[in-house]
């Protein structure tokens, strides 16, 4: 199955699945169905991601020389603010629960859709008119305040179009809300007989953390930018010190949420390799209820370490203190899911496919990502650290190399289930190998250029930087490349690959015990879970060898 | 999906669509509670800042207005209790009686808070540049007050002057933070009256009894919510260092 030798296909294509089921676009755009809402937002989140990264793209371009010779400085600013707005809003935060968890989640539990299927294309439209907003202040004078919109910079005296974004980040709050809503009641009511909640894959069980981000986060930020908006067009003071509000405040506010959103973004991905290891290492995950209450303990943790954004505020020296330990402890979770991971893969029988690639490649960069998150969560190295490329490299290894490496794998894991048909393996492996190294090269010289004090934000820098700055760019080149090439062949692929069957890794979850791609009720009949999670080896539907190295649990850890 | 009778398709049993529907509005009400909460806390540490502001701000309230306002509400709580109980003994005349009951109390809290809204107009109390906390003291006739009312409070204020040089503008805080939540919750209240419409129709139509009352049930509960928002905000903004 791994290789792309075999290229005619014992399955064959359903007749009736959840894509032919009805045609015209009047049947996209009034569905319910969960499945094709998730193929509508993975389209609208491809489009947002192209437009955050032409403006990633332009940014490298002019930090090639150190006068920076492409845009000009105010340009600049509102490059690198478009660039995160785009990306953290409209494409980090859906990408993974609204496209995969969209699909994913009432097939993993054996239900015909979620909870609320016409609140769930409501999200979608939400979504869109956000995005309008936005795109709306990008093309009407464009957002130069950073995409942390700190105050009195946003609300009094910035010239760009910052009501519209605002308010598009306001509207769009409300889709991640619907989302989470619908995600959390129905784990905790469509679930199928038989799917206790320790059957559930940690796919569900990290959406279910996530949903708790969006329900208790997301209205913070919203009523806060509401905030911003008010202070704004009526010139109302809330956080503006010249009428004497509290510019502190909207940190404390902002983080509030955006320090959890972070968790928004990391945490399906985690789910995702959560999926992906045990299936490719042919071995029941390790430790399973330690990786399902990990995700619940990043969640929780993660809304007590929002102040660790602003040790340079002059916030009182014990709150600072309190809010660093707390922000070590969200290590502990973290470091409890690598070790299991890596403990699932000893001993084995491991297969190379793309998807286990991209887990792989999701291990080592979120190793990286997260040991640096120690070094900014120290109090003391924080103050030399803080606002430099250190904390852009930083993050970028948890976004970049955890975020979307763990989207894009899981996209690979379940296209055949989204598609019904398998994408051409050596390309695929090429271009995870591609973004690898392009994305090591474009990132990890931003650590050293951080360490020696490049602050981040800035349009210029000395010319002794140059030399780590250049390979940064080349880095970004090659990253580009890894991008185009699965949209080319997955596109192609939709139409002519080979023909993928209902299981063809094999794997355990209930989604590949339906059809690819699935009927829109997703089983002809209500499945009844009788098995663990995980266990390959009570499984004769899967059609593996027994005995076959690493098929038995190595122990009962659950 | 398609859908039988009341029972849509992505369900099992009724019981089931009614459990999540229960749910999704208990988990709807805790956004809420987040999404009031951003604006709680920046009243609360602005409160603790200019307590002395935001003292003078609270007492140029209509304690009768926001009082009456108060009884008016709990009471259509009660009505809208009343409405789920007949749904759910299935008394369908009944149903229509409290929700119509319920819809005219929420009406006339909202005409009270436009009074009140208006009230604040003609004060001079909306912030912006024509603000000003002292224009009831110094013209006590278009404020409709007496004069001895308004020198008393030309003394309050003054003493106020003395402990906070800025109580001007930070009396706007208070008037910006008045007008964000009260105006929030009046958004709240609108959008139950729409809510409360919709189901005026329903009920008229028979659809509501002891087999289905699910949007009966949880409209309630979005109603019982936004009283209790009013709950909290009438004592926060009319009561704290209240003196007259």
């Amino acid at each position: 199955m791994s290789t792309n030798a075999q290229t005619i296909s014992p399955h064959t294509m359903p007749e009736t699945d959840y894509l032919n089921a009805s045609y015209g676009i009047k049947s996209w755009l009034l569905t319910t169905d969960h499945k094709r809402i998730a193929l509508l937002y993975l389209f609208s989140v491809t489009f947002f991601f192209f437009v955050g990264g032409i403006f990633a793209t332009m940014i490298r371009i002019h930090l090639l020389t150190p006068g920076g010779y492409l845009v000009t400085p105010e340009t600049y600013n509102k490059l690198f603010t478009m660039h995160g707005v785009a990306m953290i809003f409209f494409f980090l935060i859906p990408s993974i629960p609204a496209v995969l968890g969209n699909f994913l989640i009432p097939i993993m539990i054996g239900a015909k859709d979620l909870a609320f299927p016409k609140l769930n294309l409501l999200s979608w439209y939400i979504y869109l008119i956000g995005g309008g907003f936005v795109l709306y202040s990008f093309s009407t004078g464009g957002l130069d305040t950073g995409w942390t919109f700190y105050t009195p910079l946003s609300s009094v005296y910035s010239n760009s179009a910052v009501t519209a974004a605002v308010i598009g980040i306001f509207i769009n709050g409300f889709s991640s809300i619907l989302t989470g809503l619908n995600f959390v009641v129905t784990i905790h009511t469509m679930r199928a007989p038989g799917m206790t909640w320790f059957r559930l894959p940690l796919f569900v069980w990290s959406h279910y953390a996530t949903s708790l981000i969006f329900i208790l986060g997301t209205p913070v930020i919203a009523i806060t930018l509401l905030l911003v908006a008010l202070e704004r067009v009526f010139h109302l003071g809330f956080f503006n010190p010249a009428l004497g509000g509290d510019p502190i405040l909207f940190q404390h506010l902002f983080w509030f949420y955006s320090h959890p959103a972070v968790y928004i973004m990391i945490l399906p991905a985690m789910g995702v390799i959560s999926e992906i290891i045990p299936t490719f290492a042919r071995r029941p995950i390790f430790g399973y209820s330690f990786i399902a209450g990990s995700s619940i303990a990043i969640a929780v943790i993660g809304f007590l370490v929002w102040a660790h954004h602003m040790f340079l505020t002059g916030e009182s020296l014990y709150a600072a203190i309190a809010f660093s330990l707390m922000s070590y402890l969200v290590a502990i979770p973290s470091a409890v899911k690598v070790f299991n991971w890596t403990s699932t893969l000893y001993k084995g029988s491991i297969a190379l496919d793309t998807p286990m690639l991209y887990a792989m490649g999701f291990i080592g960069l979120f190793l990286i990502g997260g040991l640096t998150g120690l070094f900014l969560a120290c109090l003391g190295l924080d103050i030399h650290l803080h606002d430099t490329y250190f904390v852009i490299a930083h993050f970028h290894y948890i976004m970049v190399g955890g975020a979307v490496m763990g989207y894009l794998g899981g996209l690979h894991f379940w296209w055949p289930k989204i598609s019904g048909r398998m994408y051409p393996e050596f390309l695929a492996r090429a271009a995870a190998i591609i973004l690898f190294i392009g994305f090591n090269l474009t990132f990890f010289p931003q650590f050293l250029l951080g360490y020696m004090g490049m602050p981040r934000r800035y349009h210029s820098y000395p010319p002794e930087l140059q030399v780590l700055n250049v390979m940064s760019t080349a880095g970004a080149s090659i990253l580009a490349l890894g991008y185009l090439l699965p949209i080319i062949y997955l596109v192609w692929s939709y139409k002519y690959g080979r023909v993928a069957g209902p299981n063809p890794w094999p794997a355990t979850g209930l989604e590949w015990k339906t059809q690819s791609p699935p009927l829109t009720e997703n089983f002809d009949v209500t499945p009844v879970v009788d098995w663990e999670p995980y266990d390959f080896e009570h499984r004769p539907d899967l059609a593996l060898e027994p005995g076959v190295g690493g098929l038995l649990p190595a122990h009962g850890d659950d | 999906m398609h859908r039988t009778g009341e029972l849509y398709g992505q369900f099992e049993t009724l019981e089931q669509q009614k459990d999540t529907a229960t749910l999704g509005m208990w988990v709807f009400l805790v956004t809420e509670v987040l999404f009031f909460g951003g604006m709680f806390m920046t009243y609360t540490i602005n409160r603790h800042a200019y307590s002395a502001a935001f003292g003078v701000g609270g007492n140029t309230l209509d304690l009768k207005l926001g009082g009456g306002n108060t009884v008016v509400l709990i009471m259509s709580s009660l009505t809208m209790a009343m409405a789920v109980w007949s749904a759910q003994v299935g008394k369908k005349q009944l149903i229509t009686l409290f929700l119509i009951l319920t819809l005219l109390l929420g009406g006339v809290f909202l005409g009270v808070k436009a009074i009140e809204y208006k009230q604040k107009y003609d004060h001079h109390l909306i912030p912006g540049q024509s603000f000003d906390i002292t224009f009831c003291s110094n013209h006590p006739a278009p404020c409709g007050i007496s004069a001895e009312d308004a020198a008393k409070e030309k003394t309050e204020i003054a003493e106020a002057f003395e402990k906070d040089p800025n109580l001007n503008s930070h009396a706007q805080l208070y008037f910006s933070l008045y007008f964000g939540m009260t105006g929030l919750h009046a958004l709240h209240m609108i959008i139950g009256a729409g809510l409360l419409l919709w189901l005026i129709k329903e009920a008229v139509a028979k659809r509501f009894g002891p087999g289905y009352n699910t949007p009966v049930d949880i409209t309630g509960l979005y109603w019982h919510f936004v009283d209790i928002v009013w709950i909290y905000l009438f004592p926060l903004l009319y009561l704290i260092d209240r003196h007259n």
